[in-house]
């Protein structure tokens, strides 16, 4: 019985190998770092200064097309600016954003979960109130409306996500946590007389961890919408500041005249989101049936 | 009626955290509407009228007493009565989010029985992969991407309104669909619904990626149970099995899933209306809170709220109801 | 006159691993007459009575002998010929009436889909024909039953409605799966007799699916005795009680209890007695 109650998830080595194996894993996970790349070396990649305007080569179509001018791939804005660099220097914040609030979010609504979903009675209760009462303005607007309060910038942003869509993981975490606590080896442990912070910490959470993992996956890809959504309202970072949503916005503002503002951006953003996807479901795939021997 | 009185807790809740959170707010309205030209008189004028000059409290208990009885101020960006512009907009996505609704589950539930039908099989597999796909995107980027495609690539369609001016004045309600249906005018119906297929398109396709996939995986699990066999065994076909026998125990634990991606929908069309300038609740959301409007924004966080509880409160029942144990216990 | 069901020489093996599950098994069935199917877990019982009713899993392959019903191979038979056959000649007894009812559709409704399907029937005639039905295995209350919901019934009435359904489309043979494993003992001889009697009235075959010998004392005609997929013993009942030729048959006979002769003794089949059929069972599986 001793063994039963220590068997914790342990990741041997061959696992590893698994992960990256998993071709979902594979894919996404490598797109998504060279993304990430990209935005860590943007001002050695992007070929112009993305704030640079050239009214002289004003909406030009990108690479291929006719009168488009060399050393603009994918074309300039109706203000000349380039549109390879500022995609380029969009991915900075789309990361950097869904990174951060993605896991600010991860946090607290894990802790929430971890703790109504085990120690159950009024924590359960209080804080699936809370989750209720959240869940039931429109994410959207309480983002709006939290960037409005706080002003604009980069902070309140990534706040704002954070404080809105903890709730994703609390709910998950919760029934998960729920699951495992019923589970054999947690009411073994409890038998032998390990503290029940200890049981949490050390039985409950390794094993609650991949679901968490696969969440945070998920909870960036919507945190990089969320961004593109509030900057395409103006309401992200200053409008100086190149983001696909701002983008977006400005693309479709001159979609008749310069398709190309809004394909790229809007590329962009669906296919970092689909990455970030796949990739949750890739990892949950991966690390599910491991750890649920 | 436990759930009704948890449900108004809920609402109160809603209204709490909006007023606070507005109040609390960096900016202030009236700084938004006065001239430059107004003097400190002038402005504490204003304020006096619209009460911001009064501690917190006692705002937000004025507020209360006014709610209940359905006042809800007025607009301070607009200049009417909230109640007035709700009572306008609401109709409208109300419509929009039950043509998206029924685009979802329609859509949703035909790629769902299909996979059922198609289980272990290469379109099984195939069918998966492109809904797994479609559950990524959210309806932002539909919304976008359809802007795209319908605004350059093949503009058949309107891309922003509810309908022609043309025929705006044909109406008695705000309930332009109901009412076009009812009353037979068609060429009101159709030119309502081609001004309501893109913005029901992006809201509904996230909603019918999540109802494909819970409703085939419930399906399956149903499809495997004794009864199933017995069912075949009396002769039916795959598709009558599947209708007759397996749906009505797969729409239960579908329900759940499918109401809270309902809220989602709903709470999408704060930009969804915005990009296709449907005359909708949504539509007013950002542009309330960029104007501080807070009769405006608490009107419209309690209008969303309220649709919200209702359509849990909705799913809660149906559930119970689609349970045979619980309805007949 | 030929027999109804024939099988003859079937032989099934497990699609992955070619397992053998029944080898060279023959019997028949002729109109009307009861025969128990008998075998440990596992001897091949189950798959003999899927295959008459036409569904095998996909992970059992048929690799010999011929299956037929009123002269027709059922093996080769095109899949609408076999929904149509299906439950209207050939109709299932099931094993847990628990599972086997749609939780989500009332008795009437689950009831009625046979007789709409089978005998055309609809509406007030449905109805009329399924009060009959009940009442024929003996419910009380059978407008009551037809509607509710199984988990309002219990288990010995749930099996009585499967029952019904079974004998409603007027079938030749009824395949009974071990139909009272799953309910209270006390419970288990009325559903019995309640089966015989059914039988007996309509005129129906029946191959019953059991493990327990005494099942097969009290109702069947003839017995069919598996052993790992392999024919023991058969013959009329009478006979296989009375004078049991082959040393398994007999060993099974001292081990079980059985309702006609309580306080039976409860010693397990001697290794002895096993181990030719053990070793034979072996060498088909090497050389399978």
């Amino acid at each position: 019985m001793v063994e039963v109650a220590l068997t914790r998830a342990a990741r041997p080595p061959a696992e590893r190998r698994r992960l990256v194996a998993e071709p979902r894993v594979a894919m996404a996970g490598g797109f998504l770092l060279a993304v990430a790349l990209i935005a860590v070396f943007a001002p050695w990649i992007a070929p112009k200064n993305p704030l640079e305007q050239d009214l002289m080569s004003a909406s030009l179509p990108p690479a291929g097309f006719a009168d488009a001018a060399p050393g603009f791939w994918l074309g300039t804005d109706d203000l000349g600016r380039d549109v390879l660099s500022r995609l380029v220097f969009g991915a900075r914040i789309a990361l950097t954003v869904s990174l951060i609030s993605a896991t600010l979010a991860g946090f607290v609504g894990s802790a929430l979960g971890l703790a109504a979903g085990f120690y159950k009675g009024i924590v359960d209760k209080v804080v699936s109130r809370l989750v209720e009462i959240w869940m039931a303005f429109p994410p959207v607007l309480l983002s709006v409306l939290l960037v409005a309060v706080m002003g604009s910038g980069v902070v309140s942003v990534i706040a704002a996500i954070a404080v809105i869509d903890w709730t994703r993981f609390c709910r998950v975490v919760r029934t998960e946590t729920q699951a495992q606590a019923a589970r054999d080896f947690a009411m073994a442990a409890q038998a032998i007389g390990f503290s029940r912070a200890h049981i949490l910490w050390r039985e409950i959470l390794p094993n609650v961890a991949p679901v968490i993992v696969a969440l945070l996956s998920l909870e960036m890809g919507v945190a990089v919408v969320v961004e593109a959504i509030l900057s395409f309202v103006g309401l992200s970072v200053s409008s100086d500041t190149p983001t696909w949503g701002g983008m977006i916005a400005e693309g479709r503002q001159v979609l008749h005249e310069s398709w190309w503002v809004l394909v790229f951006p809007l590329a962009a953003l669906f296919a970092t989101v689909l990455a970030f996807n796949l990739l949750g479901a890739g990892l949950k795939r991966v690390l599910d049936p491991v750890m649920r021997r | 009626m436990q759930r009704l009185a948890l449900s108004a807790v809920t609402l109160l809740g809603v209204g709490i955290v909006v007023f606070v959170l507005l109040r609390v707010a960096p900016g202030d309205p009236v700084s938004m509407m006065i001239s430059p030209s107004a003097t400190p008189a002038d402005v504490a004028a204003l304020r006096a009228h619209y009460g911001l000059d009064r501690p917190l409290a006692t705002q937000f208990g004025l507020w209360l007493f006014a709610a209940l009885r359905l006042d809800f101020g007025d607009s301070i960006s607009l200049r009417r009565h909230v109640l007035e512009l709700l009572g306008e907009r609401f109709p409208a996505t109300l419509e929009l989010a039950f043509a998206a609704f029924a685009f979802g589950a329609l859509g949703g539930g035909l790629v769902a029985v299909a996979g059922t039908l198609a289980r272990g099989s290469a379109l099984e597999a195939a069918l998966d992969f492109v809904n797994g796909l479609f559950l990524a995107v959210p309806d932002f980027v539909w919304a976008m991407t359809l802007v795209l495609l319908i605004g350059v690539a093949f503009p058949i369609l309107p891309l922003s309104g509810r309908i022609d001016p043309a025929f705006a004045s044909d109406f008695v309600t705000p309930f332009y669909l109901i009412e076009s249906a009812v009353r037979w005018n068609g060429a009101a119906l159709r030119d309502l619904l081609a001004h309501m297929a893109m913005p029901a398109l992006a809201l509904g396709l996230p909603l019918a990626a999540v109802i494909a996939r819970t409703l085939k995986e419930a399906l399956s699990e149903a499809m495997v149970q004794d009864y199933i066999l017995l069912a075949r065994l009396k002769g039916k076909s795959e598709l009558r099995l599947v209708l007759q026998e397996a749906l009505r125990n797969a729409l239960g634990p579908t329900l759940s899933l499918t109401g809270v991606q309902l809220t989602f929908m709903i709470g999408g069309t704060v930009i969804v209306e915005r990009i296709f300038a449907y005359p909708g609740v949504g539509a007013l959301a950002i542009d309330a809170v960029v104007n501080r409007d807070l009769p405006l924004i608490q009107g419209v966080a309690l209008a969303f709220g309220a649709l919200f509880i209702l359509i849990n409160l909705t799913v809660d029942l149906a559930t119970a109801r689609l349970d045979p144990r619980q309805a007949h216990g | 006159m030929t027999a109804l069901v024939s099988v003859e020489s079937l032989s099934a093996v497990a699609t992955r691993d070619r397992t053998p599950i029944l080898r060279d098994v023959s019997l028949t069935l002729e109109r009307g007459e009861v025969r128990g199917l008998v075998g440990e877990s596992g001897a091949g019982k189950s798959t003999l009575g899927k295959a008459l009713l036409g569904i095998l899993p996909a992970t059992i392959r048929v690799t010999g002998g011929w299956l037929r019903f009123e002269g027709r191979d059922l093996l080769s038979l095109p899949a609408k010929e076999l929904r149509r056959l299906r439950g209207q000649e050939i109709t299932l007894i099931p094993q847990d009436p628990q599972t086997a009812l749609n939780p989500a559709r009332t008795i009437s409704a689950q009831l009625g889909d046979v007789l709409r399907m089978k005998l055309g029937l609809s509406g007030s005639a449905q109805h009329a024909r399924a009060l009959e039905l009940l009442e024929e295995v003996q419910i009380r209350d059978p407008a009551r039953v037809l509607a509710s919901y199984p988990h309002q019934l219990s288990g010995g009435m749930r099996q009585r409605v499967l029952i019904a359904s079974a004998f409603a489309p007027g079938p030749k043979l009824v395949v009974a799966d071990e139909p009272t494993t799953a309910l209270d003992v006390t419970v288990q001889r009325e559903i019995l007799r309640l089966i015989r009697r059914m039988q007996e009235r309509h005129g129906t075959a029946a191959i019953f699916i059991t493990h327990d010998l005494g099942v097969v004392a009290k109702i069947c005609d003839s017995v069919t005795l598996l052993y790992a997929g392999k024919v023991v013993e058969a013959g009329p009942a009478v006979d296989l009680f009375a004078n049991p030729r082959e040393p398994y048959t007999r060993a099974l006979l001292a081990a079980g209890p059985r309702y006609d002769q309580p306080g039976h003794g409860m010693e397990p089949v001697p290794d002895a007695v096993l181990e030719p059929l053990r070793a034979d069972y072996l060498a088909s599986l090497l050389h399978g």
